[in-house]
């Protein structure tokens, strides 16, 4: 959501404003000087350059002042506003770019003594005590409440878990690892990873609520939960979701996404500065990857702390940044009530959309680690190292007994040697790199085989990982074999730019870190800790901090230098960069588990000569699951470069686009759905109309009675009924829904004059005109009729659906082109509630309740209103017609309106008065060959198109669409004319919209079009059905047959007259 | 005018939401008030605010017309609410728009003006109570925070799918006006009331 700056309210959301298109393309001074083709590039050529563009804009929810911008057209970004009138400015500056702060990488090792940070739940040499239901469970540790055991079942299958955990921390706890089987070649699969970037351990919630598509390792825990894993597709529920959702807005000065070292420091930094500042986070506890590492855990709680108490600090747990949109606009949706399964309270959002304003942002989004593509690497019991760590340290739980890492950097030593002090036996290290260094010491020390230079190449096992094959990398001899349960891999670490992506953010690659970081950006965003390549804790923490602080500093905000904890330098070897493991039997080797596309799968691509990885992505499906590759998408890349023999780094990543996460459209819907769905506006009558039993018909937003169907009545013979009653006695319709506007100054005939086709200025005070308003393309607009209250004073009436588009046609007129006219334009649309009183009886009731009023046809003529009362309201009354019958307008303020329909339902009861709704208005019209704008046109009708030349003034020197009615387009013979049509049965009943042709068989394809039916009714009046229609040249074809395709059959139907009924008009005056 | 007799006929758009609007009061201890302030009296006011008319309009009402941007004042039982650089929505107790449109006439002159009686053209809702912000920030995209948004402040903007004139009132305590059309009154409770649930 662009932020556009009204010259008068200052930044809005792009959605309070109207575009108006290219700016200073003034009226032509004497458009009849103009050549025809002159004309038409005033009408339709507009510039369309790349870069800069002045633009109009309203602002229409807001002052509705029009206004200029300088929008840049290739980037979106709004370069200037300036006030109508106001020349073009100069000189115009793009947003700067901000690079983004390079992380400072450790030079190389550091020799320091390294203490273990945390002690580990039965660790030691002893063997870990277990729990006896929870057999990977262990006694001790991890952030689960052992108090709080929570019952689940998978797959008919119950267990028990603990608050705390996640399905699939529970699952593993368990014993379980398996998921679905996969999608694609139904492999067994097992659980991955311990977050959002899980491709395979997919579950479909069942209880309370279905809910398709959940990774396990996403979903929190909670009593009573029933799922089932879904290979592929989840199923939606068939009844309507129960809970509530909903959405709020927000704003601040910096929003910090993900509460991991790098956040958490950030926000400290600017907790105190008086900045308001917001922390978006995922998960239920702040913390991040420390929580996965259980170290610092009590600065984590400290930190939580402060930030709980600083006043203007707001902090959200469970909830995940899914879009960095334009101008800092972010959406995240916070997840409430889903954790707590049946015990949600059902007055709290189950999850909620939050729209997040934020001067500054810092993205602290972190790193996932990737995989490695080897031969059959999808097993279950192959898993993430980092994963393996976390289930460890947040959960108590060992996902296996023993294990072989496979790595090819640093960050797996840490895991395996927590893993090993928790009692899982580590068989081997499997490091890619020839020397891997200090932390290869270490593990060794620790008892650790450790195989440098040496590659996983294979695995066994069905349900479950039984052996691992291991060989020197790049070779198939000298291979060893290791019985294990579990395979943890480390192929190195995505920073997480997507966020930073979406927002427009450049990618480079690191050659040093082997991961794509960010580079640069428009918006005013910093990226700190792993998202931009920092692995060290300590360079995470101080990147943290200092971007914090320069976000609070930068809104001119003091920040704190926050307590970091003190971190033991760690030694440092670089990574090294490694893709695909050559494999010697041909066995799969995976590069997206979940859409299960292989290596091989990207060779088929690339030999189809596809050279671009948004190309292989398409063609294999690679990165398109609902963990858009975040385990697999830098790996396709890696493994697209070496089939093409080019670097990855020339190669870059899909496009990132929201939503990072899957989001339900529950949850986007909000609360915009039901009855809220989108506004209903109402009358002052509709609660009586409601009492009448009326049908309703939504027009635009407007309900509005339909008809009035009395006891076992349908809709034909009601209408038939309400159409003879407005004949043939009195019947009576709510008409507030119509448009009005109070047009007040000196100038204003001068205005209507303009904007008219016919001439407004020679209407006297007191009397009432019909009038057309067309675009400059000659083209019918609007229609409605003109008061005239004062000398200075109009009151112009509109279509219901168009009301505000008039308004705003005024106004853009006025503010643009005419701003010298002394006139205002004031919508009362709603200020009056019209009553219309239709029938040969209506001067008979409305006599008597006005007693003032003298009714008679020479005191008050057609086209006249006079001011009086009505049953003791103060009223306006009009004497037009919309039927043909005797008829008025009685305008009354609404608060007074019920009191009107009363009194007028009484007072008509005697002449058996009845309410009608819009069908019969509309034969009514119909049968008089009246047009509905809208209905009977469509934007390419002129008004002599629709017979009303009369409309259409000679006299005027100029009015909007004058000079295109000299068009040669606009006076063809063969422009389609609005004309009725009589079905020569009687009988027949022509669909609206039913194409129109010359002869009685179809000529072969293509059959030349005449026309088509616009309106069509069952009239009473005529006893027959009937319609209207736009004919090519129709006037000229009056008397002629032509037919009508309906179903299989030509129907015969005679053109004619618009005007059906009484084209004396004798009925008029009653 | 009209009589006292004939008032008591007169309904206003959300007469029949009155009960629903004070039970959800209720029910939330004090966090949210809601409520209609039914027949305020609403005229329009369109002049040149360069011209000779603002002072005499601002003389004869008693107020300043606010010429910032976004900004209502208010003395005595009139209150001003800027609506654009020439358009200003001039708010007084129940009955008095006939008697504030003739003041505002005869000040202005000969001075080219626009005064419109918009009374029935909006409704007018009150919404107070400790979370008013947090409940329109539901719905409504402009920063709320009394920094941004403090008394005296208003707006013309989007309250749900609606437009409204949203005025922060004098003290905090008071809360907000929330003008809107009286067509969209009645989707705009129900929005409100299904948006209140969550502080009952």
């Amino acid at each position: 959501m662009l932020l556009i700056s009204c010259p008068w309210c200052g930044p809005r959301d792009e959605a309070e404003f109207h575009y108006g298109g290219q700016a200073h393309v003034p009226y032509p001074e004497e458009p009849a000087a103009l050549t025809d083709e002159e004309w038409a590039r005033y009408l339709f050529f507009r510039d369309n350059p790349k870069g800069p563009f002045a633009e109009r804009w309203s602002h229409a929810a807001g002052c509705r002042r029009w206004f200029n911008a300088v929008r840049d057209t290739a980037t979106n970004e709004i370069l200037a506003v300036y006030k109508a009138g106001e020349p073009r400015p100069k000189t115009l500056e793009p947003r700067p770019v901000t690079a983004q702060p390079r992380s400072v990488q450790p030079a190389g090792p550091a020799f320091e003594d390294e203490a273990r940070s945390v002690p580990i739940g039965g660790a030691g040499a002893e063997p870990p005590a277990r729990l006896g239901s929870q057999p990977h469970r262990l006694v001790t540790g991890g952030r689960i409440d052992r108090d709080e055991p929570l019952a689940f079942t998978l797959d008919g299958t119950q267990y028990q878990g603990y608050r705390g955990d996640t399905l699939a921390s529970a699952l593993l706890a368990n014993g379980v690892i398996a998921a679905a089987t996969s999608i694609k070649f139904g492999r067994p699969r097992g659980i991955f990873s311990a977050g959002v970037e899980e491709p395979n351990a997919v579950v479909q919630i069942e209880a309370p609520f279905p809910e398709p598509m959940l990774p396990a390792t996403t979903v929190e825990l909670y009593d009573g939960l029933v799922a089932s894993s879904l290979p592929g597709q989840g199923r939606l529920a068939t009844e309507p979701d129960p809970a509530r959702y909903d959405a709020v807005h927000a704003h601040c000065d910096l929003l910090v996404v993900g509460a991991g070292p790098a956040g958490l420091a950030a926000a400290a930094a600017a907790a105190r500065s008086g900045a308001r500042v917001i922390l978006a986070d995922d998960q239920p506890e702040l913390g991040g990857s420390l929580l996965g590492t259980g170290e610092h855990l009590d600065w984590v709680a400290g930190t939580r702390a402060r930030l709980e108490a600083a006043p203007e600090v707001r902090v959200l747990r469970r909830t995940s940044v899914f879009g960095h949109y334009d101008d800092n606009h972010l959406l995240a949706v916070e997840r409430r009530t889903s954790h707590l399964g049946a015990q949600a309270p059902a007055d709290v959002s189950r999850e909620r959309v939050w729209r997040i304003r934020a001067r500054r942002v810092v993205l602290a989004t972190g790193a996932h680690e990737r995989s490695l593509a080897f031969g059959d690497n999808d097993r279950p019991g192959v898993m993430l190292a980092s994963s393996a760590r976390t289930y460890l340290h947040r959960y108590a739980v060992l996902p296996g007994r023993h294990a072989v890492v496979f790595t090819t950097n640093d960050s797996a030593y840490a895991a395996a040697l927590d893993l090993a002090a928790a009692g899982v036996d580590i068989a081997a290290i499997v490091d890619t790199r020839p020397e891997p260094g200090e932390w290869a010491e270490r593990a060794r020390s620790a008892g650790i085989e450790v195989l440098a230079g040496h590659a996983v190449t294979g695995t066994e096992g069905e349900a479950r990982l039984t052996a691992v094959a291991v060989a020197p990398h790049g070779e198939s001899a000298g291979q060893r074999e290791f019985a294990v349960d579990l395979l943890l891999v480390a192929g190195g670490w995505n920073p997480v730019a997507h966020l930073f992506s979406q927002a427009g953010g450049k990618l480079r690659h690191d050659e040093a870190l082997g991961a794509f970081v960010p580079d640069d950006c428009r918006q005013a965003v910093e990226v700190a800790g792993s998202a931009n390549g920092a692995f060290d804790l300590s360079a995470v923490l101080a990147e943290g901090a200092a971007a914090g602080a320069r976000a609070v500093e930068a809104e001119g905000y003091t920040a704190d230098a926050p307590a970091l904890p003190a971190v033991a330098a760690q030694p440092h070897t670089p990574p090294m960069q490694v893709f695909t493991v050559p494999t010697s039997t041909g066995a799969p080797r995976f590069v997206d588990l979940q859409r299960d596309v292989t290596v091989d799968d990207l060779a088929r691509a690339t030999g189809a000569g596809l050279r671009s990885v948004e190309h292989t992505k398409r063609y294999t499906t690679a990165g398109t699951g609902g963990d858009q590759g975040r385990t697999g998408g830098v790996l396709a890349s890696g493994v697209v470069g070496e089939l093409l023999g080019v670097d990855i780094s020339a190669l870059g990543l899909p496009t990132f686009r929201p939503p990072y996460t899957p989001v339900s459209f529950a949850t986007l819907a909000g609360r915009d759905r039901g009855a809220l769905h989108d506004p209903i506006r109402t009358t002052a009558l509709h609660g009586r109309h409601v009492e009448h039993g009326a049908v309703f018909e939504n027009v635009g937003q407007w309900k509005r009675p339909w008809y009035y169907p009395r006891d076992g009545e349908d809709m034909e013979t009601a209408v038939l009924r309400e159409c003879r009653a407005a004949r043939e006695g009195v019947a009576f319709m709510d008409a507030s829904t119509l448009g009005k506007i109070d047009v007040q100054g000196p100038d204003a005939a001068v205005l209507l004059d303009r904007l008219y086709t016919n001439m407004m200025s020679t209407l006297k005070v007191g009397m009432i005109r019909y009038g057309v308003m067309c675009r400059p393309d000659g083209m019918v607009f609007d229609d409605g009729t003109v008061i005239r209250l004062a000398p200075d004073r109009f009151l112009v009436t509109t279509t219901t659906g168009n009301a505000a588009a008039v308004l705003d046609w005024m106004e853009e007129w006025l503010q643009t082109e005419w701003p010298e006219l002394k006139v205002h334009c004031t919508s009362v649309t709603e200020q009056w509630a019209t009553v219309a009183l239709v029938g040969p009886r209506s001067r008979a009731v409305l006599g008597s309740l006005a007693p003032e009023l003298a009714v008679g046809n020479d005191d008050f003529p057609f086209m006249a209103w006079r001011e009086t009362t009505v049953a003791g309201v103060d009223a306006r009354v009009c004497r037009i017609s919309f039927s043909g019958e005797l008829a008025y307008e009685i305008n009354v303020s609404p608060w007074d309106a019920l009191a009107l329909w009363e009194a007028l339902y009484e007072a008509g009861a005697p002449y058996g008065i009845t309410p009608y709704g819009t069908e019969t208005m509309h034969v009514l019209r119909a049968e008089k060959g009246y047009p509905i704008v809208g209905q009977d046109t469509d934007g390419t009708v002129t008004p002599q198109d629709l017979g009303m030349s009369w409309a259409v003034s000679k006299k005027k020197p100029d009015f909007i669409g004058k000079r295109s009615y000299a068009r040669a387009d606009t006076v063809r013979p063969d422009r389609k004319h609005l004309v009725g049509l009589l079905p020569e049965d009687p009988a027949a009943f022509l669909p609206e919209g039913t194409h129109l042709v010359a002869d009685s068989e179809l000529p072969a394809p293509p059959v030349p079009m005449l026309g088509h039916v616009t309106s069509s009714y069952r009239s009473a009046a005529l006893g027959r059905t009937f319609a209207l229609a736009l004919v090519k040249g129709g006037r000229d074809r009056i008397g002629e047959r032509l037919y009508a395709p309906v179903g299989d059959r030509l129907l015969p139907v005679t053109v004619a007259s618009p005007v059906l009924y009484d084209p004396e008009g004798a009925r008029r005056d009653g | 005018m009209a009589d006292t007799a004939l008032t008591a006929r007169q309904r206003s758009p959300l007469a029949d939401a009155a009960h629903r609007l004070a039970a959800a009061t209720r029910s939330s201890g004090g966090a949210i008030r809601l409520a209609e302030l039914p027949f305020l009296a609403q005229v329009n006011v369109r002049l040149d605010a360069k011209s000779p008319a603002a002072d005499a309009v601002g003389l004869a009402l008693g107020i300043q017309l606010p010429l910032e941007p976004n900004t209502v004042v208010h003395a005595g039982e009139v209150t001003a609410v800027w609506l654009g650089p020439d358009e200003w929505l001039v708010v007084g107790r129940p009955g008095t728009q006939r008697d504030l449109e003739s003041r505002i006439r005869a000040a202005a002159g000969d001075e080219p003006v626009s005064v419109v009686d918009v009374s029935a053209q909006r409704t007018t809702l009150l919404v107070a109570g400790r979370r008013a912000r947090d409940l329109l920030a539901h719905g409504c995209a402009l920063d709320l925070h009394p920094r941004a948004f403090g008394p005296g402040r208003c707006a013309q903007t989007t309250l749900a799918r609606t437009q409204v004139v949203l005025v922060a009132r004098d003290e905090a305590r008071a809360g907000f006006w929330v003008l809107v059309r009286s067509s969209f009154a009645g989707y705009l409770t129900d929005w409100l009331l299904d948006a209140a649930v969550e502080y009952r």
